[in-house]
């Protein structure tokens, strides 16, 4: 790299993206907005939406929707391209328990309780505990810093975290020299099939509880003082109120953050493939469709397990949307 | 049309100008050694390389091949990747672009014929390495009075009497992320062609051998036993080997006390041990002996593995690059940076910077019989359960039948592909 390719060939790229992006945007807006006025004046509030949204309809389709049809048929064709009926899904869906995917669905049902679980329970409590403390915002900062973090970062902090050493030498692992404090034995976190699992979920929890309490506590401070004030005058305690006023208002919104981390824990990723690498089973989904189609080549199989997924996903995307709408609708 | 015919073409003084895209799998100093490489070929041709570094070589050349975009070359550390591509016809054959008959004075015929598929050389071995050595520290053996063992009987016995020293044996580390267990499947090739030989090695990687054969069952009990029950004779057993990352294994050796006396792995590793401690001093502190024959009618046998390049677009600056990462001058010139075995023999002993790559090159070419390694000539389904096979049998070798079951099983469906 020198200046000179730089001023000649980078920086008109450059410049061509930063000046030329927002003009066609601009252009786009503009100009449609031109056709739209010679049109009717009926017909001008039903069209204008669709030219609004247009573009992004077209990304959507042409990125997402599209690949995802070729997706499903991939799911049926071999990796010679010849189609082989159901025979993909057979084979990830062969063997229970620990055949196929079978362990990767077994670990992602994990994540989907464990997960969603102890992410919305620390969040809530987090969120009402901290709304009731002058120093607030410093503590929510904190909490919410480690959002800031990307999962294979976060993925290897962890792994320091349970680093193990054999009995007797320094351990060097945060939890394993706690377990030293009380004279236990080091245990091999990531690697021992029984707990592993919990000790990758648990460094996940930490990594997302941030984002739940951010938004439950921006609910939280939406519930009106009068209610809590009447419910005080009336006599109720304060957990009859988190449980009879709070937490029925907050509802909705745990419902939306439920979901959403449900979605994020049926497409697990990054933490497993860092920690563990789906070994020691610890494969997820995510991570075995990865492996069938860089490791193994195996596009069938992979875009099989891709599908598994997305069947997972759907009706949880769904059902979250609608929650969605109904909290937009009552604001 | 710089250098066309077999001329060295360093010193055919051709300027080609333009660029290349290099797609490799080295980062930090391994990066700065194939830098420093090719620097020579840069001012000599006026070519720039553009180098892409990628640890997720598989996905990325994935991807870019089949989207039609592949680098100008890659180089991969073994020749699975490579391979694939080479049988789906994505790269060009090299034939017609080396000087065939210079190759084949310059190079072992071994290492033409592990480059060719199909019949066409469709890769290029720039650099090797050595499997099955056994390094330990010449101090602590002179200590205790150790000897190094000749025979695989010689190397059980002095297993046995480290132990009944009060001491452990080996340090093993199977740990390497999504590749965790590789470590362990290098002992089990190893013991396979030193026991079974090399027509049983080719059949057992081209899935026509089982796994639950009498000739690779023996070859996992055979490393069960230098494991020994309860992996007793590894430090830190079964939880040491699954957390603790390759590198790090061996570093057991020049704790004091030690931690371990004996440590198998690649020739690649003395560049984990003088980076883990910089004063260790090749020689003098670790020095190695190759694991011993099992049965002396395949004596000298060795797995070797390597460094291998591919053309995937056919333009006169991936021509000349290829002509020269062939040539004797280009190898040598990570030879001495050190961390490299060259494959081409014009590369004089002398220049290894540390006598212990100079006898690590001495054994690639003592060799009796060389053999690509194994696991990477699987496909991959196959290599990847072989993989999780080694963590499973170290947690509990008693398992053994069943992981043989399930890997033959694997073996029946990922060769039809």
């Amino acid at each position: 790299m020198d200046w000179g390719t730089f001023v000649t060939h980078q920086l008109p790229i450059m410049l061509v993206v930063i000046v030329g992006v927002p003009a066609v945007l601009v252009g786009y807006i503009v100009g449609t907005e031109l056709l739209v006025r010679r049109l009717p004046d009926a017909l001008r509030p039903r069209v204008r939406p669709w030219i609004w949204v247009g573009p992004a309809l077209l990304f959507v389709f042409g990125f997402l929707v599209l690949p995802a049809f070729g997706t499903f048929k991939a799911s049926l064709e071999n990796n010679s391209g010849q189609f082989v009926g159901l025979h993909n899904y057979q084979v990830q869906l062969s063997d229970f328990p620990s055949g196929g995917s079978w362990i990767a669905i077994r670990n992602n049902a994990y994540w989907l309780v464990l997960y969603t679980l102890f992410v919305l329970a620390f969040g809530l409590l987090l969120a009402v505990l901290f709304d009731r403390v002058k120093y607030e915002t410093i503590v929510k900062s904190l909490i919410f810093m480690p959002m800031a973090i990307s999962s294979v970062a976060l993925g290897v902090i962890w792994k320091f975290m349970y680093w193990y050493q054999p009995p007797g030498v320094t351990q060097t692992g945060t939890l394993n020299a706690f377990l030293g404090l009380f004279h236990q034995d080091p245990r091999i976190w990531i690697q021992d099939p029984s707990i592993d699992n919990f000790a990758i979920i648990g460094a996940a929890v930490w990594g997302i509880t941030g984002f739940a309490m951010v938004i439950l506590s921006a609910a939280l401070k939406g519930i009106p003082g009068e209610l809590l004030e009447a419910a005080r005058v009336d006599g109720a305690g304060e957990i009859t109120i988190f449980r009879r006023v709070i937490f029925p208002l907050m509802m909705p919104t745990v419902v939306v953050v439920g979901t959403t981390l449900v979605i994020f824990a049926l497409k697990a990723f990054d933490v497993v493939y860092v920690m563990t690498g789906g070994n020691f089973e610890t494969d997820v989904l995510a991570n075995r469709m990865y492996k069938l189609l860089f490791f193994s080549g195996n596009n069938g199989a992979a875009a099989a397990v891709a599908m598994i997924l997305l069947a997972a996903v759907v009706p949880v995307l769904i059902f979250n949307l609608r929650q969605f709408r109904a909290v937009e609708a009552r604001r | 049309m710089a250098a066309c015919g077999g001329n060295n073409t360093t010193t055919s003084g051709g300027k080609i100008g333009g660029s290349v895209d290099f797609l490799v799998v080295w980062s930090g100093s391994e990066l700065d050694s194939i830098k420093a490489v090719l620097q020579p070929w840069e001012d000599q041709t006026g070519v720039t390389v553009n180098y892409e570094s990628t640890r997720d070589q598989d996905a990325v050349l994935t991807t870019r091949v089949q989207a039609g975009n592949p680098p100008d070359i890659a180089s991969a550390p073994s020749p699975t990747l490579l391979s694939k591509f080479a049988g789906q016809g994505k790269v060009v054959a090299l034939d017609s672009i080396l000087d065939m008959s210079k190759l084949k004075s310059e190079y072992p015929q071994a290492w033409i014929d592990l480059g060719t598929v199909n019949g066409k050389l469709d890769e290029l071995y720039s650099w090797g390495s050595l499997k099955g050595l056994v390094f330990y520290d010449p101090k602590n053996f002179q200590a205790k009075s150790y000897t190094v063992p000749t025979s695989w009987s010689d190397l059980m016995t002095l297993q046995q009497k480290i132990k009944s020293d009060g001491t452990t044996p080996w340090c093993i580390g199977l740990e390497s992320g999504a590749a965790s267990g590789w470590p362990g499947s290098d002992w089990v090739k190893e013991i396979v062609l030193s026991s079974a030989g090399p027509s049983v090695y080719d059949s057992w990687w081209q899935g026509k051998t089982k796994w639950t054969s009498t000739d690779i069952k023996s070859a996992w009990t055979t490393w069960g036993q230098v494991l020994g029950s309860g992996n007793a004779n590894v430090y830190g057993g079964k939880n040491f080997m699954v957390s603790t990352n390759f590198g790090d294994a061996g570093n057991g050796l020049f704790d004091s006390p030690p931690k371990c006396f004996m440590h198998n792995q690649g020739s690649f590793i003395t560049d984990f041990f003088v980076k883990a401690k910089p004063s260790l001093q090749p020689g003098q502190d670790f020095s190695f002996f190759p694991l011993p024959d099992i049965n002396s009618k395949y004596a000298g046998s060795h797995v070797v593995s390597g460094d291998t390049v591919s053309i995937f677009k056919d333009t006169p600056q991936s021509r000349s690059l290829v002509k020269y990462l062939a040539s004797a001058e280009a190898q040598d010139i990570w030879v001495k940076r050190g961390g490299k075995i060259a494959i081409n023999n014009k590369v004089a002993v002398s220049d290894y910077p540390d006598p212990i790559s100079q006898l690590i090159a001495k054994s690639i070419v003592a060799a009796k019989i060389s053999k690509y390694d194994a696991g990477d000539l699987m496909p991959a389904d196959m290599k990847n359960a072989y993989w999780s096979a080694v963590l499973q049998f170290v947690q509990d070798q008693s398992k053994l039948d069943s992981i043989l079951t399930s890997l033959d099983k694997v073996q029946s469906t990922a060769y039809t592909t």
